[in-house]
């Protein structure tokens, strides 16, 4: 009525209330969860206690996630042998087991393509889906792609919550927790690389791999982006990723770029190098060679 | 002035030959903590087979025949290593068989049997101790582990044999095969 | 006297509060005003939502696999019309431009359409973008400061700044016209002139942001092409237009709405050089692709020839090319755009013409074959299709429900009961009786 509306004390309640509302809202959630790249150590901990936790509730699985951090003076370089890969596949399902891939749906992280010699690496002409009886098939050679922990990630760029980012170490990594699943970095990224979760992702229990890193393989979520990390849970405690020790040929090498001693430095200084798609200036870590 | 002249002329020869001491192309040298070549390298003992290992076992009561000829024995080995112009004597030391030998003649044991493999495949042998050329497990930032050439390679027929391939991936759906709800 | 002045400041706001309440009960009560063929048309929208909203929850339960999208093909259906709406919300400017730049008087009246359909179809956009993205319930991770936003590295992050700012500004300026023209008071120039003069760079601004969305990747070829800004403008001066035209001569039929010929001819003549633009603009895309005839041909050539036996939409791009041209040339041709047939014909043919080439036709083929090569052939699943049709529903039943409210009261026909304070000196007018 008219004195509500006339009373002074009416309008600066009002208004008080008001913004002790807006005050605590703000607190609250400028103080709430936000992507963990610039989560403190604290804070990374407790989360990833609260993911360890949920894993046991939802997989039923005593799942580990590391937080493993960049080692200083580190570079993760990859180089692949294109004189030597028979497209076996056993990178392509080593990764799934070790990287916690969906089955079904299905996720490879790597992709193997199958090219015809005489016309070299041309990708409008490839075969990803080449199931002779034995490999490698006469006139054919082989390149598998994954990510390429581009040095100038079109992904990273383009991604509206800057969900992605480049580690100090050079791997490029996704916040599983803070992706809204746009896909635009899908789109940025010319070589493939990047995977979607269309459905619930689905492992049988008894696969899950339980030694995780919270930026890499630990399972992820309907509706998000993944893609190749390089093995963070390995790399980062020294090992080789799991796509290196299983290629039965040798094919695949692994290192720091900044040693001078590593293979990877040896491969760039005496093999014949090569990276795809160099003229779109990404820069990629993810080096082919013929060692022959 | 015809001494001066050449005195001169030795003295540059000298100093270019001076300066080609400086900087060596880099394709000449290894990385600094591959070992040496006279270094033995540690490796996982030879993939011999059941049994056959230590060779004198039978050869030392038997007089070396150097005369290339089909065997009667080690009938399962099919050589196929450049056949044409090699065969078991070669490689294999005539008068001790737990050792193999080098062109040169000079004996190496199994477990050095890389430096018997680099006469002919020397760029492979370089790659190989630098960490290049085959399998890599264990640590990228720790010791290397190594592997023989015959742990990979057969000696007697190197050829790999073709593998079968995992499956393929499965071309992209319509349908998810998850579409039936929960 | 202080306390006099807090007195003055709460009988301001109670008054402001009763108008702006009347305004709501006013607009509640012109909804719901309406004849058989009304019912029937929001009854028809209606079946359209809730059929939207079941395939959504499904959508959001078992995720984006009910869609056709792949790995392969990351967008789809969803962007598609994201894409050409937005061009839909940028139009507005086309009679936003003559009218007051120009100073032409016959389109002063109805600049205020435009806008509402700016204001719908920006709505369309972001519920678009809503049902497209994985996790809808992380929405919240683009809003600073709860989230955090990528700019001003990402384009989408300029994106969300842009049509959301477009959207609040169509959103004031239509507000305040119709809200003083409730109370029978004429808007207040020095609010709404400079927001519509800001409108026009702005509506070429979203426009060219959402261009520079796919312009900027470098993985895309086909969309990697200076040339797509400037196209998808042409490309927005014709469709949102042809929209507008046809709901205008509705108006003009069913209400007092009165609308100029020649204001309709005016428009029609703009939207031929809109056309023509845009024509021209692919004719040079498809001159440097194939005479150019380099890998990046491929995209250019899956659209309009099919590649490797896969022709799904081959027929759509001809389509497309065959609509665009007959609208081109319904319009250029003063004597033809005059007749009302034809007219309406071209009005079909621009929307349907823009909305292939625009939607399907510049996402699918930007992405096909993909960037190893491989060739997914995408065409929406039955639960795009219902999603879709239910986004497009809720936008008709808002621009009809805007309309409804803003034809009355543009027109004078329908007033508040309650007077404005004649603060500015202009004349109120009394309430029609009848309410």
């Amino acid at each position: 009525m008219e004195t509500e509306i006339d009373d002074p004390k009416f309008t600066r309640r009002m208004f008080n209330t008001g913004a002790t509302a807006a005050g605590l809202s703000f607190i609250m959630t400028a103080c709430g969860p936000k992507r963990l790249y610039e989560a403190p150590q604290a804070l990374l901990r407790q989360r990833i206690q609260e993911m360890e936790e949920q894993y046991k509730e939802n997989l039923d699985v005593n799942v580990k996630v590391s937080d493993a951090q960049p080692i200083p003076g580190v570079q993760f370089a990859y180089a692949l042998d294109l004189s030597r890969c028979i497209g076996c596949r056993r990178c392509v399902y080593a990764c799934v087991d070790e990287n916690n891939q969906s089955r079904d749906p299905q996720i490879h992280w790597i992709k193997v393509f199958s090219m015809d010699k005489e016309k070299g690496v041309d990708f409008t002409n490839a075969d990803p889906y080449y199931h002779p009886e034995t490999v490698p098939e006469d006139g054919h050679f082989y390149i598998p792609v994954a990510c390429q922990q581009c040095e100038n990630p079109p992904c990273v760029k383009v991604c509206p919550t800057g969900a992605t980012w480049k580690e100090k170490d050079g791997i490029v990594v996704i916040d599983y927790d803070w992706c809204i699943g746009c896909r635009y970095c899908m789109a940025a990224c010319p070589y493939g690389a990047r995977h979607f979760n269309w459905t619930t992702p689905s492992i049988p229990k008894e696969q899950i791999n339980t030694n995780t890193h919270y930026l890499g393989n630990r399972p992820r979520p309907q509706g998000v982006v993944e893609k190749c990390t390089f093995c963070i849970q390995r790399t980062r405690a020294g090992r080789y990723p799991a796509c290196v020790e299983v290629c039965p040929v040798g094919a695949r090498k692994f290192g720091n770029l900044l040693d001078r001693n590593s293979e990877i430095r040896y491969i760039i200084e005496h093999k014949r190098v090569l990276v795809l798609k160099e003229e779109l200036n990404t820069v990629p870590k993810f080096f082919y060679f013929y060692a022959t | 002035m015809r001494l001066f002249l050449i005195t001169l002329a030795s003295a540059s020869l000298a100093l270019m030959g001076a300066d080609s001491t400086a900087p060596v192309a880099k394709k000449d040298t290894l990385p600094s903590t591959a070992p040496k070549p006279a270094e033995r390298l540690e490796v996982p003992p030879p993939p011999f087979s059941d049994g056959i290992f230590p060779c004198s076992t039978c050869h030392a009561n038997q007089k070396p025949n150097r005369t290339r000829r089909e065997l009667a024995f080690h009938t399962e080995i099919d050589l196929k290593h450049d056949e044409e112009h090699r065969w078991c004597l070669d490689c294999h030391d005539a008068d001790n068989r737990d050792t193999l030998h080098l062109a040169s003649g000079e004996p190496v044991p199994f477990e050095e049997s890389y430096r018997l493999c680099g006469q002919c495949h020397g760029e492979k042998l370089r790659d190989w101790k630098a960490g290049v050329h085959g399998r890599r497990t264990g640590n990228w930032n720790g010791a290397k582990g190594y592997l023989l050439c015959a742990h990979c390679h057969n000696p007697h027929q190197p050829h790999f044999k073709a593998l079968a391939p995992k499956p393929a991936p499965r071309p992209p759906q319509r349908v998810l095969n998850q579409q039936a709800p929960k | 006297m202080p306390h006099e002045n807090a007195g003055n400041t709460t009988q301001n706001t109670a008054e402001t509060l009763r108008l702006i309440s009347g305004f709501a009960r006013g607009r509640l009560t012109l909804i719901r005003r309406g004849n058989r063929s009304y019912g029937i048309w929001l009854a028809f929208l209606g079946v359209l939502i809730v059929s939207g909203i079941l395939a959504w929850s499904g959508q959001v339960r078992h995720g984006l696999g009910l869609t056709a999208m792949r790995d392969q093909v990351s967008w789809g259906f969803y962007i598609g019309n994201f894409t050409f709406l937005v061009g839909v919300a940028a139009a507005a400017v086309v009679l936003v431009i003559p009218a007051y730049v120009y100073d032409w008087k016959p389109i002063r009246e109805i600049v205020i359409y435009g806008e509402l359909l700016a204001i719908c179809a920006i709505t369309m956009c972001l519920m678009f973008v809503t049902v497209d993205i994985g996790r809808p319930d992380r929405f919240w991770h683009l809003i600073p400061p709860l989230g955090h936003l990528n700019f001003p590295s990402s384009i989408l992050a300029w994106d969300v700044v842009v049509l959301n700012l477009y959207f609040l500004v169509n959103l004031i300026v239509a507000s305040h016209i119709l809200y003083r023209a409730f109370h029978g008071k004429h808007y207040m120039k020095h609010v709404v002139v400079p927001l519509v003069l800001l409108s026009i760079p702005m509506a070429v601004g979203i426009h060219t942001v959402t261009a520079f969305l796919y312009n900027g990747l470098a993985a895309r070829p086909y969309w990697n092409s200076s040339i797509l800004a400037p196209q998808f403008i042409a490309s927005a001066f014709c469709s949102g237009p042809a929209i507008l035209l046809v709901v205008f001569q509705v108006l003009r039929k069913f209400t007092s709405f009165e609308i100029k010929d020649e204001a309709i001819h005016k428009i029609a003549e703009l939207m031929a050089y809109a056309m023509f633009l845009n024509l021209f603009l692919h004719g040079a895309e498809a001159f440097k692709e194939f005479y150019s005839n380099t890998e990046h041909l491929l995209y250019t050539r899956y659209w309009y020839l099919g590649l490797g036996g896969h022709h799904t939409l081959v027929p759509y791009a001809w389509a497309a090319v065959f609509l665009n041209v007959l609208a081109f040339a319904l319009f250029i041709v003063p004597s033809w755009r005059r007749r009302w047939v034809l007219l309406n014909i071209g009005c079909l043919a621009t929307y349907a013409g823009v909305y292939i080439e625009k939607g399907m036709g510049l996402i699918i083929p930007g992405l096909t074959p993909d960037t190893l090569g491989e060739i997914y052939e995408y065409y929406p699943t039955i639960t795009e299709l219902r999603v879709a049709a239910g986004i497009f529903a809720v936008g008709f039943l808002l621009f009809t429900l805007m309309l409804k409210v803003a034809v009355p009261i543009t027109l004078g026909e329908f007033r508040g009961k309650e007077k404005m304070a004649v603060a500015d000196g202009s004349a109120g007018v009394p309430a029609l009786a009848g309410h």
